[in-house]
């Protein structure tokens, strides 16, 4: 019998479920929050405060999940943390994407020079987008997530995902078009239209400078 | 697919690559995490001790005394009808058969209370 042995083993057992989620999604949750904020400082608070969250509520999120993949319910933590972030200093983030990522992408050396500067002018579209398009790309390119887990991460039907991210698409198409033919294709990194250089360079090492 | 960039979808993939958390940020959120378990199971425990300590958290101990009594009692009962079928019962082999019972009457209670 021994009602406390049944009632220890469960949070074990709960423990160790909840390691294997942060082992399995630790790099979602942090490529979400840093393409969400677009700093590594405030990427690794909000993906510390997604996990701290999450283990108080993953018994009840188990529960209620009826067997399907947890990490909708995660990323829809972190987008709520992140919500709560921005309203708490009452701005637009201040610098949504910086570069370093096109540095640790693979590139060809010959890539290199023409691509970055694609490359630039897609993570500068991506950081103009409204947020609910912008999240529903990150999910989608960033995560690899499907419609379905868009949707329950966003709160939205399957539906009415599939419109959102089919309209990120072609503003982002809009945007890019609009600064190719604009700037002559001198990309800017991008969030350098509105965010602080300060904060780009802050944990990249530089990376997020030109 | 687009005009200005025949490829969107393929640079969006390029562009939004993955990101690797810093490794100070993975040995940072383990250490707390692991804390916060452990901190979680201390917690449990304080938690029962203190409970005890508010009447409306006695219930399910009451209960189990109660069915620890029934369970020691027949055990009592059980003992002293094989005694009689058995030799007459001596006083020593009387307070035997009473310490053992006591003894299991304890074991029951735990078990019921859920200690080991």
């Amino acid at each position: 019998m021994a009602e406390q042995a049944v009632s220890q083993k469960p949070k074990a057992q709960l423990d160790a479920e909840f390691s294997d989620l942060y082992k399995a999604h630790l790099r979602d949750v942090y490529s979400y929050a840093y393409y969400r904020i677009g700093n590594h400082h405030d990427a690794e608070d909000l993906t510390e405060q997604t996990f701290l969250q999450a283990y108080r509520h993953f018994e009840r999120a188990q529960r209620e999940s009826d067997g399907r993949p947890l990490r909708p319910w995660l990323i829809r933590i972190a987008h709520n943390l992140a919500a709560n972030l921005y309203r708490d200093r009452s701005r637009k983030p201040a610098s949504p994407i910086d570069e370093t990522t096109l540095l640790m992408a693979p590139h060809t050396t010959e890539q290199l020079v023409e691509g970055r500067d694609e490359l630039s002018r897609v993570l500068e579209g991506v950081g103009r987008l409204p947020d609910d398009r912008r999240e529903a790309l990150i999910m989608r390119f960033a995560l690899g997530m499907d419609n379905r887990e868009i949707a329950r991460a966003l709160g939205r039907s399957d539906g009415a995902t599939k419109v959102l991210i089919h309209r990120a698409i072609k503003q982002l198409e809009e945007i890019v078009g609009e600064r190719g033919e604009g700037t002559g294709r001198t990309a800017t990194p991008a969030g350098s239209a509105n965010g602080s250089q300060a904060e780009r360079s802050g944990r990249s090492g530089g990376a997020g400078d030109e | 697919m687009s005009e200005v960039m025949p490829n969107l979808e393929g640079l969006l993939r390029e562009a939004l690559a993955p990101v690797e958390p810093p490794a100070d940020l993975v040995k940072r959120l383990e250490s707390t995490l692991t804390s916060i378990t452990e901190m979680a199971a201390d917690e449990l425990e304080a938690w029962e001790l203190s409970a005890m300590r508010d009447p409306r958290n006695w219930v399910r101990p009451a209960a189990a005394l109660v069915a620890g009594g029934a369970a020691g009692a027949a055990l009592v009962v059980l003992r002293a009808r094989r005694r009689t079928h058995s030799s007459q019962p001596s006083l020593a082999g009387v307070r035997e058969v009473a310490g053992r019972t006591v003894r299991d009457l304890e074991r029951e209670t735990r078990k019921l209370l859920g200690e080991r």
